[in-house]
């Protein structure tokens, strides 16, 4: 299937996956993060319930302390 | 448009600034002198020596709670200001009832920890409310590394997403007050987009 992650175009294999399994399909699993599927913000407490189907537009940013 | 309009079209707005250190200092004075309307600062901190290597407080102001030195420093700046200040801890239950009202929201903590759970509270208990994050601040140098990203209408990011403060990576002046500055200039894009 093909998502969309941060405006790239990405191709992951099989009809869906959880957010858990596509951070760590790209080794993403060691900072902090906001992740939106479709405008919608995931808490991490749903990052192995939450599904990202073909199509979907998934935003994630990164945290950093300093301010 | 010219400097007095833009002046008075900022003036119909209210901006709540969540921190009042390295980013939320400066990001609440780069706005107080673009006539932003009102500030809502909230931070539970007082002002220490070790914080004039970046935050907008003078000598004299050492001890003084960060809210209140701040809203000073803004009163010799631009008095037109209204700024409403919070001297409490921010947290998931007292967000909302705090930043109501307010038409943007500025993310201005130091620890991650505390950048998502504003993140998450606004973005769950405040929909349609656009925030502006600053994340990735640290050292010095990498200008080009600072970037602006509009996640969507209600999510604006601003900082190198990148680099984590450490004993050998301090906040530098310039550093956080460029990522202060992008974040007062994304508040401005979304203000004047409301013309």
């Amino acid at each position: 299937m093909k998502i969309i992650l941060n405006n790239r175009e990405e191709e992951f294999t099989g009809e869906s996956l959880s957010v858990m399994e596509m951070l760590e399909m790209k080794k993403f699993t060691f900072r902090m993060r906001i992740i939106k599927i479709n405008g919608e913000l995931i808490p991490k407490e749903m990052y192995d319930s939450a599904m990202i189907h073909e199509g979907d537009d998934v935003q994630m940013l990164y945290l950093m302390s300093g301010g | 448009m010219k400097f007095p309009e833009i002046q008075s079209h900022l003036s119909r707005y209210i901006v709540g600034i969540a921190g009042a250190g390295g980013l939320g200092s400066n990001c609440a004075v780069a706005l107080a002198r673009t006539g932003i309307g009102s500030l809502v600062l909230c931070d539970h901190d007082v002002v220490e020596k070790s914080n004039l290597n970046r935050q907008y407080y003078f000598i004299s102001q050492i001890g003084m709670a960060k809210t209140e030195a701040l809203r000073n420093n803004i009163a010799q700046i631009n008095p037109k200001v209204v700024v409403v200040t919070y001297n409490i801890t921010l947290d998931r239950s007292n967000i909302p009832e705090i930043f109501s009202g307010c038409d943007v929201i500025v993310e201005a903590f130091d620890k991650k920890e505390m950048k998502e759970m504003l993140i998450e509270t606004v973005q769950e208990e405040m929909p349609g409310v656009p925030l502006v994050v600053g994340s990735g601040l640290a050292g010095w140098g990498r200008s080009e590394a600072l970037r602006y990203r509009k996640i969507d209408e209600t999510l604006y990011l601003c900082g190198d997403e990148s680099t984590e403060v450490s004993e050998e990576m301090p906040p530098m002046a310039p550093r956080v007050i460029m990522v202060a500055g992008m974040q007062a200039n994304t508040v401005l894009e979304i203000l004047m987009g409301k013309l």
